[in-house]
């Protein structure tokens, strides 16, 4: 589904990213984890089409085509969907509006029928359960006023809605309190099926509690320092990062390389 | 130049003399009075100029310099209607309760008021004016709030006053049913001086609309002014919507005088004329009054629009909440002037102003000032004023959900106007204002 091939990226003339190599296949979870600056958050931008970032190098297949070509609307429309770390405010648009938009948008590109108001109510109203919001945030714009664990929820309402095929999490566990971590790991676990991919980005092993990848890739200094399962995670939780620093020597000299 | 306009403003003063003329024998001295003395007042300071700091950034020569013909001695008031045209400006809420003016007079074949209850008076003012019974409370309220010793446009109104309105709210009764006024103008060169008296008594309450519009692209003049009476526990909805013809000038002056613990919704929006300014005062001289006055202006091409506001907190206990949002595109202009008084005797006063602009055009341009001047010590006062363009992180979000980038930019231009217009109670009219923005907006999408 996703092939990233030596991926160098960065943004304002700063290198960020050092040569990425990552297979993502459909049915698959992976993690992406590593110390602050790392990179992570960077190669999740970078594969939504984020124009504050450039690519200087390397390439991204998704399901055989040139993704870096294509821009952001259309890449969603393809399948691709980014849960933002901090998801912005739109003041004075509807939930329910902008779902329906959204939604709409992705059906007349596949070619098929749009959904009139009172049909997408319905089916807003059945994929909302996933993340377990009522039909009081639907009327309200979206994102203002909500709490921190709420723009999440809404994020992954928003995934539920669009239904992608490979999903990136940018650190979609800041911040959360318990419950809301497992109600947004409880959605995100629901809507996951053989057919779709998700990629996780985050810097601790607790939303692995929930969510289990079956490869976590750990970032640092732009590149993949290790690789490995799920126990990789655990780990990284006991021995921290810096023990990673310490082991991979090579990854110091990999920007100078670079250059 | 100079000779040139002085013969504009002798034309008004011809205008003057035919009305005192045609009123002989029914004339009310304090009415002619007052009058007489606008006019002289009008003589002496003509229309503003840029030198004026109240007036630095619009310039009125256009209106000074063009020979405008005062509707109510125009036979153009009494010609045909264009309904369809019309139609667009009406509201469902209002079919039983509008006053219809048509090029600046009253037409009453296209007005009614069988829904407003007893006791509520809306007439045209020179009806008014002529009933014994409403004569008094004219003369007293009328042109105590709007000064037409600082402002050349007021004072060219007061002195021609004939057409208007006069709306009386008897003590304790609520209206549920909103009033519309609405001044329909089409004529070139056609010059009105809509003039409207808002009295309501204690502890009542209602809703006006006050409307602007125009069935075609003429160049006129629209002068207007409006003073509110608010008493004692009064509150009162006001709806300003100005859809003037993109060639028509459009002034206007709104004067609100707040009593104890009343309350006033101003809701201003500002989409038409070539060239517009709108002075809004609202004087709080009585403890526990509360107003809201929202604004939202859309203009685009080489529209220019101007508001001024004055917010005056002359007793403690005081709310003023002021939002001023505006939209601007193509070589469009807009100024922000709002004042926010605080006097000495004001403490407790809780006041709030906010301007915030979008501009959808490298072309367009803002002049905000926001001025708070506080003179109370004990008070809660905050401020702002913003202009920016729509920001690339929200555009980005948007496209991330598969929204196309022009569409993405509409979306957050409507959510920009929904702040404004996404508050207003009447129905029809958000939905004529929601239509009003999404077809600008789809004009600029395919430009």
């Amino acid at each position: 589904m996703l092939e990233i091939k030596n991926l160098y990226a960065g943004i304002d003339g700063n290198e960020i990213l050092k040569g990425i190599n990552l297979t993502v296949k459909k049915g698959e979870i992976h993690a992406i984890m590593g110390p602050n600056g790392s990179g992570k958050s960077t190669l999740a931008k970078v594969l939504a089409g984020h124009p504050a970032y450039q690519v200087t190098k390397g390439e991204v297949l998704y399901e055989g085509k040139n993704l870096l070509e294509m821009p952001p609307d259309e890449r969603a429309r393809e399948g691709i969907f980014m849960a933002f770390q901090y998801p912005i405010e739109v003041p004075g648009v509807s939930n329910a509006q902008f779902l329906r938009l959204a939604y709409n948008e992705k059906r007349k590109h596949l070619g098929e029928e749009e959904l009139d108001p009172l049909e997408f109510k319905d089916l807003l109203k059945e994929r909302a359960k996933v993340v377990e919001m009522d039909a009081s945030f639907m009327t309200r714009s979206v994102n203002e006023g909500f709490s921190g664990g709420e723009k999440k929820r809404n994020e992954i309402l928003q995934m539920a809605v669009l239904q992608p095929k490979l999903a990136v999490l940018d650190e979609t566990d800041s911040g959360l309190d318990i419950d809301a971590l497992r109600i947004v790991a409880g959605g995100v676990n629901q809507l996951h099926n053989p057919e779709n991919a998700v990629i996780l980005v985050t810097h601790y092993q607790r939303l692995l509690d929930y969510i289990v990848p079956q490869f976590v890739h750990v970032l640092a200094n732009g590149r993949i320092a290790k690789e490995g399962g799920k126990e990789l995670a655990l780990e990284l939780e006991q021995k921290g990062y810096d023990w990673l620093k310490a082991t991979t020597p090579e990854t110091s000299g990999a920007g100078a390389q670079a250059k | 130049m100079v000779t040139e306009i002085v013969r504009r403003e002798n034309s008004y003063r011809q205008a003057f003399l035919e009305l005192q003329e045609r009123r002989e024998g029914e004339s009310v001295a304090w009415l002619e009075r007052l009058r007489a003395g606008a006019m002289e007042r009008f003589e002496e300071s003509g229309f503003p100029s840029v030198k004026d700091e109240e007036w630095k950034y619009t310039n009125v020569a256009a209106i000074a310099a063009l020979d405008f013909q005062p509707a109510s001695l125009q036979t153009s008031a009494e010609g045909e209607v264009d309904l369809q045209g019309l139609a667009l400006f009406r509201h469902l809420e209002t079919a039983k309760s509008q006053l219809v003016f048509f090029n600046g007079k009253l037409r009453k074949e296209l007005s009614a008021l069988t829904a407003i209850p007893e006791g509520v008076v809306a007439l045209d003012l020179s009806a008014a004016i002529a009933d014994e019974r409403y004569r008094e409370i004219i003369w007293k309220h009328l042109a105590q709030q709007a000064d037409y010793v600082v402002n050349g446009f007021t004072a060219l109104n007061t002195a021609l006053i004939s057409h208007g309105a006069f709306v009386y709210i008897p003590k304790d009764a609520i209206v549920s049913v909103p009033l519309n006024l609405l001044f329909i103008s089409d004529g070139a060169h056609v010059a009105s001086f809509p003039r409207v008296l808002v009295v309501a008594e204690d502890n009542s309450s209602a809703t006006l609309i006050e409307s602007y519009a125009s069935t075609k692209d003429s160049k006129y003049f629209t002068n207007a002014v409006v003073e509110i009476v608010l008493k004692d526990g009064a509150s009162l909805e006001h709806y300003k919507l100005q859809r003037e013809s993109t060639e028509a000038f459009h002034i206007a002056t709104t004067a609100a005088d707040l009593g104890r613990n009343s309350r006033y919704d101003a809701t201003t929006i500002t989409f038409g004329a070539q060239l517009s300014r709108h002075d809004l005062h609202v004087t709080m001289d009585h403890e526990g009054a509360e107003c809201w006055v929202d604004g939202l202006y859309l203009v685009t091409g080489s529209q220019h629009t101007d508001t001024h506001s004055v917010i005056d907190h002359r007793k403690p206990h005081c709310t003023s909440h002021q939002l001023y949002k505006g939209i601007l595109d193509g070589k469009s202009r807009a100024v922000f002037n709002g004042k926010v008084f605080v006097r000495h005797d004001a403490q407790k006063t809780d006041a709030m102003q906010t301007n915030k602009n979008l501009l959808l055009s490298n072309e367009a341009r803002v002049d905000t000032k926001p001025q708070l001047e506080i003179l109370a010590d004990d008070v809660k006062c905050a401020h702002g004023a913003a202009v920016g363009q729509i920001e690339e992180d929200e555009l980005f979000y948007l496209e991330t959900r598969g929204i196309h980038p022009d569409l993405a930019r509409n979306l957050l231009t409507y959510g920009f106007a929904e702040e404004v217009i996404g508050k207003i109670k009447i129905d029809s009219i958000r939905q004529q204002l929601d239509e009003a923005v999404l077809n600008r907006l789809n004009a600029r999408l395919e430009a």
